[in-house]
């Protein structure tokens, strides 16, 4: 054990520079991803509102929230929602499109590239979106739909609980090919060609096949890189529910965990409460996250 | 652009049925997603009894620059003047891209060549980041930033955008493809690990650089202080932005001009940058 130790010991002496080299990016990254960790778990046990020092209370705050906020199963619901269908869509879009982007010459594939990775590069101007669904007749949804005859009257698309939702969910959509979108153009690219020629020998008929026997598997690893971006942020949405919605939002149809979260962390000041919001908010996402690097392992095998 | 849907390399396995469909569906998708961006580049320039017209138009008819006056005027009578939002958001924007491509650099070269205990546990730690977001710490963030007195200045934004994982994440990965041989050759020449690091390792990531830039670019550019900001001489660009789009119907002009100046930095940025993020995306992969 002792020599054990004095061997790792000297070895860590031995790479001094390394350490050197990588302290500074990981003093910040611990004051700033790791500490707020440790101390959101903690807190999540405590009362805690900013001015007194934290009182443990044990799973109070958890059983709090599970059993007697509605408006937490609530953003729960939507959250689960927004992850279960922007999650699984978006990682597909992204693939499907960088799939056939990548058959085009490359003048054309940088053009298209820019089309789709645009709105996420374009420095959160979602809000472009509530001229489009803004109440009055003069919003493009309303415009379009009146001068068809479907409707009669413009509808407050940002202002009734039915709308809200898919309205949410096709801009969150309309976000999500970002950077995981990138990665799978890139990942295409370097697919070996030779694999395909290869494959087509090998009695391999159609595009298709083509597909699931030769370029998923070549591209595993960006697959799973893809999976984290797109599930993590499918996990996260807040921004555009307060920006489209409002906060609150009526009746609470565009809740998610996240705006829930900074409801008591920012307006109600109780932080213990918050922090257990934050926590599951945690487990859900990096629990996802690894089951599906798990299961995405098996592609191709 | 008369079906120019010609193959890259003549590729076998192709029909033409299945490439028109595939071709077809990403016109179609294409179209939901730029139109959205062109409307509001008309609605920039467009007058005001255009954008107010019935049934609303895409494209602009009579273009005019009054938007722009309007939005000027706007903030010229403001308390806090139009230019010092830009330069809030210049700063913040230049100061953390600085200091994150140097500070992630410098961590993911070791990470990328060096053999050494803890390597593992700390690589693991920063791809675990990547599976949460911001948000989750917001509190105990706030709480550390008022503890070090960073709370209401430009660094509680700079400062946590130098640590930013996705970036020391693909650096990393990019670093590993560099030859050993490369690095071998100059430490017996003598050279030390710093000065590797300086003129030969820094200059052959210049494509992740780019990358790194432009993913921060997009978080600080779109910025609006986090809720770490209060002082309004302070505020970003971005936060103008949404106080001018609260404004509403009377403010329906000067929205759509600042969305314009908003959008069109970004975007031009990534035009210029595309080839060489292709490039250190290739390597984002995650192996097991």
């Amino acid at each position: 054990m002792q020599n054990w130790l004095s061997l790792k010991l000297r070895e860590a002496k031995a790479n001094k520079h390394s350490y050197i080299l990588l302290a500074p990016y990981m003093l910040l990254f611990t004051v700033f991803t790791v500490l707020p960790v440790l101390i959101s778990i903690v807190l999540s046990f405590t009362y805690f509102n900013m001015l007194e020092f934290p009182r443990f209370i044990g799973w109070q705050n958890y059983t709090r929230l599970f059993l007697e906020d509605d408006v937490f199963l609530i953003a729960v619901k939507n959250t689960i929602l927004f992850a279960v269908i922007t999650g699984p869509i978006s990682y597909i879009a992204c693939f499907v499109f960088a799939w056939i982007i990548n058959e085009l010459s490359p003048k054309l594939r940088a053009i298209m590239t820019l089309v789709f990775y645009a709105p996420s590069i374009s420095g959160n101007v979602f809000f472009i979106w509530l001229m489009i669904f803004s109440g009055d007749r003069y919003g493009i949804a309303n415009g379009l739909l009146i001068k068809l005859g479907i409707i009669l009257e413009p509808l407050q698309w940002l202002k009734t609980e039915a709308y809200v939702l898919p309205i949410i969910i096709l801009v969150q959509l309309w976000l999500s090919l970002g950077t995981g979108f990138l990665a799978f153009i890139a990942g295409l690219q370097t697919v070996d060609s030779t694999l395909y020629e290869a494959g087509a020998v090998d009695g391999i008929k159609n595009r298709w096949q083509e597909l699931w026997y030769i370029t998923l598997p070549s591209m595993r690893p960006q697959l799973m890189f893809g999976a984290v971006i797109q599930l993590t942020s499918a996990f996260a949405v807040a921004d555009v529910s307060i920006a489209l919605a409002g906060f609150p939002s009526v009746n609470y149809a565009a809740e998610t965990i996240v705006t829930h979260l900074i409801d008591y962390g920012t307006t109600r000041f109780e932080m213990g409460f918050a922090s257990s919001i934050a926590t599951v908010l945690f487990m859900i996402m990096v629990g996802t996250n690894i089951l599906v690097q798990k299961l995405l392992r098996k592609v191709g095998e | 652009m008369t079906f120019s849907f010609r193959l890259r390399k003549k590729r076998v396995n192709r029909s033409f049925w299945g490439s028109f469909s595939l071709f077809a569906l990403l016109t179609l998708f294409g179209a939901f997603m730029i139109l959205p961006l062109v409307y509001a580049i008309n609605n920039a320039f467009k007058p005001l009894d255009e954008i107010f017209m019935f049934p609303p138009t895409l494209f602009v008819r009579n273009p005019t620059m009054n938007n722009f006056v309007d939005l000027i005027n706007l903030l010229g009578n403001s308390w806090v003047p139009f230019s010092r939002y830009i330069f809030n958001t210049v700063f913040i924007t230049g100061m953390g891209i600085i200091g994150h491509v140097l500070l992630a650099s410098a961590a993911a070269y070791p990470l990328a060549k060096h053999k050494f205990p803890g390597k593992g546990f700390m690589f693991t730690i920063v791809v675990l980041s990547l599976m949460f977001t911001p948000a989750v710490t917001a509190i105990p963030t706030y709480m550390i930033m008022s503890w070090i007195g960073l709370i209401d200045t430009y660094w509680a934004v700079i400062i946590p955008a130098f640590a930013y994982s996705l970036g020391l994440y693909l650096m990393k990965q990019f670093m590993e493809q560099i030859p050993d041989v490369l690095l071998e050759a100059a430490k017996i020449d003598g050279a030390s690990e710093y000065r590797i690091f300086w003129t030969i390792v820094m200059p052959n990531v210049k494509p992740a650089w780019l990358t790194l830039i432009i993913l921060l670019f997009q978080i600080l550019w779109g910025s609006d202080g986090n809720g770490f900001i209060y002082s309004e001489q302070l505020k970003s660009l971005h936060f103008a932005a949404n106080q001018i789009v609260q404004g509403g119907i009377a403010r329906a002009g000067a929205a759509a001009a600042v969305a314009l100046i908003l959008m069109s930095v970004p975007i031009t940025l990534f035009v210029f940058s595309q080839s060489r993020i292709i490039e250190t995306m290739a390597t984002s992969g995650m192996k097991d």
